[in-house]
């Protein structure tokens, strides 16, 4: 198979000193006067935003890669588009190159959706008779045909979005290189991104894509690189790389949300939540909650006065603010004659938790006959629920498939053979 | 390495063309008076000289009208003065372009050049109204104007890449710019005709490229003017130069654009 990207020890340093945006020639001046001798970087102000990284890629291979914020993964993607230059290492990319950044790139508020499609065109690349072959289906794609000739300062965030990408759709490189579109927009258009991205890979076309969207990362790409401090950290299959890294970042997470400093909440406060913490069936702390995990979660509260028949409740939310359940001790029957000033908690116990991988919010509240609400705290948790193996098929369900699964199994009947009778098969 | 730089250039034309073509769009769109604005300045300029300078100065003016004559190096002027501040400013209004997508980076101050000849046009066409309302007819030497124009094209150019890359990384060049233009305005010959400077200051108008080029811009439309050689030959020879050390520049700084700006 023949290789789409050759990266060779590649390192890529900034001075820190010499990247402010308003440098003057004043300051160059006075440092000169100053110290006329001293040389300008010293190692303190020195970062290495990759070092010495090597990897390949084949052509027709996805790749996604992961890694924190600051990592180094968007500085190699600009390497690799050329539009910074590596300090040191070579970079081959063959073939037609379309890097997509950020969405609309070169958009100017003041143009027609119209003229626009052919300015963006013509930025990522592509000739004039290509993008007017293509306006059609562009437009199609982004839905927004009835505003073709208005001026995008008039459209929304959404509608820009789809026109930016539509655009960045129909590129059809050879080697695609995209950085986090999929953080932006509305689930419609992520479905949309995700779908175009599976099209190429389907077409063969080689896909490096920087994501923190792991379940995407997942299931769209034959590989995965993760990125730490400059430096390849593992290079492997999507779910071994994506299990380390998962790992790592729950080892730095609070084991506990402090919720003993959230002013923005309503209720008389008698009684007050004061953490939330999630742990296995056997009280350990939770490191990373997946699909179809057994699950405790552990409302820590603190009462400032005796407080008579209080009911614990919580809500829970998608990211898109979809309120998924409310639901409460008093639901359950669970009468609580009285709880003594002091610490105390209470338990959530879920046999199987049926969430999809997302990021979900908890908010939370307590009342009682007494006081109409003890306290509220909205989105005040959040639970990060990563992809698991629910059907033990290998296959994996996320985002794109909705917000819940339920346990199931299915059968399937077929028609029988020819001549054996009308009657649908029972096996 | 530089026929590599060339060719990429090339191979981006059309990336060019839009540029220039956005540029030219957004900057008649919003304006209620659109195209007119590149009359009525210049136009004003010249009103302005010509009731201060040509009527109460009394500058001389070769026996042309004095109106036409700073109207017709005004036109030129204000091609190059635009196109300076906008060519030079062009890297870091596109900011968002530089950091995000690749493309030959020589193409921004390029597509402002370019812009600026629209402008240029219709100011043009206005100074050929105004020939015919003096009846002043051109004669053989207007075949050469295109000459004098390429020769400011390429002028704005180089001093715009220099520019242009300078102010990439020192943004005294956005405050300098303005003031720079103003000065080289009264040191070139627009308000005045290079033979009314004293014998003992004309070497110095040979450092001007400008000069040369729109004295012999003046000289391909009016048929009673002479073509003084020396000027021209020294302002195409700066202007080449100009080129060379705006290219070596931009090209030594281009690969940190993206970093800095």
């Amino acid at each position: 198979m023949s290789q789409a990207i050759a990266v060779e020890k590649l390192s890529k340093r900034f001075v820190l000193g010499t990247l402010q945006r308003d440098t003057m020639l004043r300051e160059r001046l006075i440092s000169l006067l100053r110290a006329p001798f001293r040389g300008r970087s010293t190692s303190s102000n020195i970062l290495w935003a990759l070092r010495d990284v090597s990897f390949r890629v084949d052509a027709g291979e996805v790749v996604g890669i992961i890694g924190r914020n600051g990592a180094g993964k968007s500085t190699l993607l600009k390497v690799l588009s050329k539009i910074t230059y590596p300090t040191s290492g070579t970079v081959r990319v063959g073939g037609r190159v379309a890097s997509l950044l950020e969405v609309g790139t070169g958009f100017h508020e003041e143009l027609t959706g119209r003229e626009n499609i052919y300015l963006n065109g013509s930025i990522l690349g592509m000739k004039h008779g290509e993008v007017a072959a293509k306006l059609d289906s562009i437009v199609d794609f982004a839905g927004v045909a009835r505003f073709l000739d208005t001026p995008i300062k008039r459209y929304s965030t959404g509608m820009r979005l789809r026109l930016g990408f539509a655009v960045a759709a129909h590129l059809d490189p050879d080697v695609l290189i995209v950085d986090e579109v999929l953080a932006v927009g509305d689930a419609g258009f992520q479905r949309k991104c995700l779908n175009t991205m599976e099209g190429l890979r389907t077409g063969g076309r080689t896909v490096l894509f920087v994501s923190h969207n792991m379940a995407a990362v997942e299931n769209l790409c034959s590989r995965c690189i993760w990125i730490d401090a400059g430096q390849v950290c593992m290079d492997g299959s999507p779910r071994e790389v994506i299990e380390a890294y998962m790992n790592t970042f729950a080892n730095a997470r609070e084991a506990m949300a402090d919720l003993r400093s959230v002013e923005n909440r309503r209720g008389s406060g008698e009684i007050r939540y004061t953490g939330v913490e999630y742990l296995t069936p056997t009280g350990e702390p939770l490191q990373v909650v997946r699909s179809g995990d057994p699950l405790n979660i552990r409302f820590h509260y603190h009462a400032n006065k005796p407080v008579a028949f209080p009911s614990f409740g919580f809500r829970l939310y998608t990211d898109f603010g979809t309120l998924i359940t409310d639901t409460s001790t008093w639901h359950h029957a669970i009468d609580i004659p009285l709880i003594p000033p002091g610490d105390g908690y209470v338990d959530l116990h879920i046999d199987f938790l049926n969430l999809l991988p997302a990021r979900y919010y908890f908010s939370l509240w307590i009342t009682g006959p007494a006081s109409p609400v003890y306290d509220n705290v909205e989105h005040c948790a959040e639970l990060d629920v990563e992809l698991a193996n629910v059907y033990s098929s290998g296959r994996m369900l996320d985002s794109r498939s909705g917000i819940v699964f339920f346990p199931q199994h299915w059968t399937v009947h077929e028609p029988s053979l020819v001549g054996a009778g009308s009657k649908a098969g029972e096996k | 390495m530089n026929s590599e730089w060339l060719a990429d250039f090339w191979h981006y034309r059309e990336l060019l063309y839009f540029l220039a073509w956005r540029d030219v769009k957004v900057r008649y769109k919003q304006a209620a008076l659109g195209a007119s604005w590149a009359i009525i300045q210049p136009l004003f300029t010249m009103i302005i000289f010509t009731l201060f300078f040509g009527r109460v100065a009394g500058v001389p003016s070769d026996g042309l009208p004095y109106p036409l004559f700073s109207f017709c190096a005004l036109v030129p002027w204000t091609y190059f003065s635009t196109t300076l501040s906008q060519a030079g400013n062009s890297l870091i209004s596109n900011a968002p372009l530089v950091t995000k997508v690749y493309f030959p980076r020589a193409l921004l101050p390029a597509a402002s050049v370019l812009s600026g000849l629209v402008d240029f046009l219709v100011g043009a066409s206005f100074l050929a109204l105004m020939m015919m309302y003096y009846r002043i007819k051109p004669g053989w030497s207007l075949f050469f104007a295109p000459f004098f124009i390429a020769g400011m094209v390429l002028l704005s150019f180089s001093v715009s890449m220099f520019l242009a890359a300078l102010n990439v990384r020192y943004r005294d060049v956005k405050y300098a710019l303005p003031f720079i233009i103003q000065m080289w305005l009264f040191i070139t010959p627009i308000i005045y005709p290079a033979n009314f400077l004293p014998a003992r200051m004309k070497p110095f108008l040979a450092f001007n490229p400008m000069a040369g080029l729109l004295e012999g811009f003046r000289w391909s439309l009016f048929t009673t003017r002479r073509l003084d050689w020396g000027l021209l030959g020294s302002s195409v020879a700066i202007t080449v130069l100009l080129l060379i050390i705006g290219a070596i520049y931009f090209r030594k700084t281009e690969r940190t654009f993206a970093d800095i700006v």
